[in-house]
């Protein structure tokens, strides 16, 4: 009785609801966890990789690139960077569409897209799939940190129903509940980036099913401004992630080490 | 014939038009206001070609109206300009461009500056600190060149303005006789009289 009801995004169940965002929603909380916190002169961004090995390639993630190994953090836009939580190739789309819309604003207005209008275009093309026939939802969750001169940084979370929201810290992904109610009790309202940092590295790795972080876990990106006042968005590489985590004394113990090489 | 004027000084931007609508010789009306309100702090003195003028700026006004409306805060001067110059850019190639000038003074709320922008039929986008069209520009921009000052209060920018007025009034052939001055600040656009 129920497949009659599961098998399209586009009908209601009896009780009103419908089942296909549902499941999509679900597909998220078990992907890999996504974090951002936002901070009076920044906001920061962080995210866990599922897709991992020794036999992964990540030659281009160490060199070349805008920094992130392309699998959760994005660079939409040069005031926007974006975390996703989901299914990779959905959200590929997504990240394309995205930077598109910021481009076409770019091309129309001669400014950078402010944060919330890029947040609203990707909610609008979201939505449309949970009404229009025979579309399955996009199974991706999104986090943007941005900057505009409308309402400086901001952090946004979309989900694939459409809906969107602002926030000061919060969490999507595995284990989204016990992150949050972390960063709920530790969350300062006058943060700053570099607070802001270690609250991220300190909660994820909490949340993260792993026992030690690494850069072959993490994915880590930070948006602040320049000298000029222009947004920068920092993508970390990985020997940049690993100093980060060394730095706030989170890295791989060195008797881990010395005791794998053994 | 229309002439309209426009100069930056500290925190404001005074915008100025004549009101004659005038077809062939004949002298119609008087009272015609040419400077659009676009948004809480951005105003447009438009002229050009009679029909044209009002047909775009009113389309102009519609469209800024409906970003306004959309996302709850207006376009900035920046990118309301940018996106006025190309729709005259795209007019100007179809089978019936607009033939419309324009000046736009605007106060950025965000960045607390005073932006005037002058804008020809012909998708020309420029920033200025002072600026004019038709023929009074002939006269006033030696005139503001001389005088203009970015730091300038309120008063001494009006009497810039009259200097540009009187001048126009003695030498030109066929001066106007009254002019609509508008004043955008921190505080938006209101009408001065001169």
């Amino acid at each position: 009785m129920a497949r009659r009801y599961d098998s399209r995004t586009t009908i209601f169940s009896p009780e009103g609801r419908l089942y296909q965002i549902e499941y999509a929603m679900e597909a998220i909380s078990h992907a890999g966890t996504v974090l951002g916190v936002l901070a009076k002169d920044g906001v920061v961004l962080a995210a866990e990789k599922k897709v991992t090995g020794k036999l992964l390639d990540m030659s281009g993630a160490k060199e070349g690139g805008y920094g992130g190994s392309g699998e959760k953090i994005f660079l939409l836009n040069s005031n926007v960077i974006s975390g996703v939580a989901g299914l990779t190739a959905d959200a590929n789309s997504l990240v394309n569409y995205a930077r598109q819309a910021a481009q076409g604003h770019l091309f129309n207005y001669n400014e950078d897209i402010p944060v919330e209008l890029l947040v609203q275009r990707l909610c609008d093309l979201k939505q449309g799939y949970t009404q229009y026939g025979g579309l399955r939802p996009f199974g991706v969750s999104i986090l943007y940190a941005g900057y505009d001169p409308h309402y400086q940084f901001q952090l946004y979370h979309s989900d694939p129903s459409g809906n969107y929201s602002g926030w000061k810290a919060t969490c999507i992904g595995a284990n989204n509940g016990t992150a949050q109610s972390l960063l709920k009790q530790e969350y300062k309202d006058d943060i700053g980036i570099d607070e802001a940092v270690g609250l991220v590295l300190r909660t994820m790795s909490k949340t993260m099913d792993s026992t030690t972080l690494g850069s072959e876990k993490l994915e880590f990106a930070t948006l602040t401004l320049d000298a000029e006042k222009r947004p920068k968005a920092k993508i970390y590489k990985p020997a940049e992630i690993d100093a980060l985590l060394v730095k706030h004394d989170l890295a791989k113990k060195d008797e881990d080490t010395e005791m794998r090489a053994a | 014939m229309d002439i309209s004027f426009a100069l930056t000084g500290k925190g404001y931007v005074i915008v100025a038009a004549d009101t004659t609508a005038a077809r062939s010789i004949v002298k119609m009306k008087s009272d015609e206001d040419k400077i659009k309100v676009l948004s809480p702090h951005l105003l447009m003195a438009f002229s050009g070609e009679p029909g044209d003028t009002v047909n775009f700026a009113e389309y102009v006004e519609r469209n800024l109206r409906l970003y306004h409306i959309r996302h709850t805060y207006a376009l900035r001067p920046a990118s309301a300009a940018s996106w006025i110059r190309r729709s005259l850019a795209e007019s100007l190639r179809s089978r019936s461009p607009y033939a419309v000038n324009l000046l736009l003074g605007g106060y950025d709320t965000a960045t607390h500056t005073p932006e005037l922008y002058w804008v020809d039929y012909m998708g020309t986008l420029t920033s200025v600190p002072f600026g004019a069209h038709g023929y009074g520009s002939y006269f006033a921009l030696s005139l503001l060149d001389r005088y203009h000052d970015p730091e300038a209060n309120l008063e001494e920018g009006l009497a810039t303005l009259r200097r540009c007025i009187d001048e126009v009034s003695k030498r030109l052939v066929v001066s106007p006789g009254k002019y609509k001055v508008k004043v955008v600040d921190k505080d938006g656009v209101r009408e001065i009289e001169l």
